[in-house]
């Protein structure tokens, strides 16, 4: 496949962004508090939907069908809290970090170290999350092993983070924003139109195939057919599904470096232009996912259910590789059972790889496949970059400036960023989570 | 005396848009989903489609709508 050229100039693109964005020390924090708010929500959008949004959330609404649902309402609702509740009134409070706020607002230090306690564990968690997203692209496409594929990710991110800098983070994230959107809806429109004949994919996936069958009917009647639960009903107790929606709302509204975005604007008002405008554009990633968890579910389950496995085609050989997608053959009848039973069930597929298995099971030229790689590692170094910024004004600004020493410089705040990088990369080092886990 | 009618405004706001962000959520989405269900428009069940597009669609509806409200209040309030 030709997909190395792809690669060197999504690199040059995003080295440039970075390069043209550099600002000075003193804009470090909030880009000097002068960003418009529709790049400001589109930097949010970018910095937000990490590797779980673009690659993993579609697999596993897949595979959970309307108990996905969970997580489609959960990361979007919590917008609604975050511009009602929260955005606008830290802003008028006019400090950099959420620590600063709540050590300020509370007169206590010991808050504040609870605050940058908090940020610290939130983002080195998720940020493990992103490399685990970079290392199953990698591990696809230079056919490597999963491990392999989160250590050559790892190294990539520590590279970029250092060369691009983070200042001016903002334009970066907007020209993210841009590259990971037009890579989700070009296959996404793609396959929509190519199943149902209709180009809105949120459209498509309510419409009619070219037997006349509703998709999500169809569906349901596959679903039986192997014993799964109907797609559109899903497993999950409503006590389940109503508790963890409202604890991904309420967890999404305090994510720091969403959070931090919202001081980078020049009024209150603005903030909360920023929150309506960040969700609108997480709203067009976030609509389609569940469309292309139909379409892949569908061409799944009809491509190998049943099938022999020596007729399968080329992608499937390449994703056994990565140890993502697995074929015991029990009955020794050569063709692949795949069953909810697991004593019969043959096939074994990580809900990871669906977003990026998906254009190649349709059949879509290798164009779309090598743009899809492209808008995941998009996805995945903005929030990292995201991260590494809240990681580092943390350490530095909160706890070192405000509390340790004061008398510290911003060069030394810096050396500061470089070393913790170091440090993050020796932590990620012994660490191997899953985006779903987040 | 001006500040507390404007707080008060922007309360019965929050209140309202806040009701409607559960219900098309919760309501909707989770707790009714079974009754909306049995409803289908196009190929799409109701309840099904409330959790996976509707409540999403209506999220961005109700922070815009506050964004007009309260740059509506902004604006009276400077006079």
């Amino acid at each position: 496949m030709d997909l190395d050229c792809s690669w060197v100039k999504f690199f040059i693109i995003h080295r440039n962004c970075n390069l043209v964005a550099r600002a000075s020390t003193k804009e470090f924090y909030v880009a000097g508090g002068g960003v418009h708010p529709i790049a400001n929500g589109m930097a949010t959008a970018a910095d937000w939907m990490s590797a779980a949004s673009f690659i993993s959330m579609a697999g596993i609404i897949s595979f959970g069908g309307y108990d996905g649902s969970v997580y489609l309402m959960g990361w979007t609702g919590g917008y609604v809290l975050l511009a009602l509740l929260l955005a606008p009134y830290l802003r008028k409070f006019g400090k950099f970090t959420v620590p600063d706020f709540i050590g300020d607002r509370y007169y206590s230090n010991t808050a504040r170290s609870v605050a940058v306690f908090c940020t610290l564990i939130i983002s080195f968690t998720y940020i493990a999350g992103q490399m685990r997203g970079v290392g199953v692209v990698f591990s696809r496409y230079l056919e490597v092993d999963i491990v392999t594929g989160v250590l050559i990710g790892m190294g990539i991110v520590l590279f970029y983070a250092v060369l691009g800098g983070m200042k001016g983070i903002t334009y970066t994230q907007v020209a993210q924003y841009c590259v990971l959107i037009f890579a989700f809806m070009v296959p996404a429109i793609y396959i929509s139109f190519l199943v149902t004949g209709n180009v809105v994919p949120q459209l498509g996936f309510g419409s009619s195939g070219a037997d006349g069958v509703y998709l999500l009917d169809k569906l349901d009647g596959l679903h039986k057919e192997l014993g799964f639960h109907e797609y559109t009903s899903g497993s999950k107790s409503l006590f389940d599904v109503f508790c963890i929606t409202m604890a991904l709302m309420v967890g999404t509204a305090g994510l720091p470096h969403v959070i931090v975005r919202f001081f980078t604007v020049k009024k209150v008002s603005d903030a909360r232009k920023s929150a309506g405008w960040a969700l609108l554009f997480i709203a067009i990633l976030y609509t389609t996912a569940p469309a292309i968890a139909v379409f892949s579910r569908t061409n799944l389950i009809e491509t190998v259910s049943n099938q022999p496995y020596d007729e399968m085609p080329e992608w499937f050989s390449k994703w056994e590789t990565t140890g993502l997608l697995g074929f015991t053959d029990k009955n020794e009848d050569g063709l692949i059972q795949y069953n909810a039973d697991t004593t019969v069930n043959e096939l074994t597929v990580d809900a990871d790889i669906m977003v990026l298995a998906n254009p190649e099971i349709a059949q879509l030229p290798n164009w779309v496949i090598a743009l899809l790689a492209a808008g995941a590692l998009a996805a995945a170094l903005s929030t990292a970059a995201g991260l590494l910024l809240v990681i580092s004004s943390a350490v530095s600004h909160d706890l070192l400036k405000k509390m340790v020493m004061p008398e510290i410089s911003d060069e030394a705040n810096s050396l500061q960023l470089v070393l913790l990088l170091l440090e993050q990369y020796v932590w990620l080092d012994g660490l191997e989570s899953t985006p779903q886990d987040l | 005396m001006k500040n507390n009618i404007y707080w008060k405004k922007n309360i019965r706001y929050i209140t309202i848009l806040l009701s409607l962000w559960f219900i098309i959520s919760f309501g909707c989405g989770i707790l009714f989903v079974e009754e909306l269900n049995t409803i289908t428009i196009g190929g799409f069940k109701l309840g099904f489609w409330f959790a996976q597009q509707g409540s999403i669609f209506g999220f961005v509806g109700i922070i815009f709508t506050y964004i007009f409200l309260m740059n509506k209040l902004d604006k009276n309030f400077k006079k």
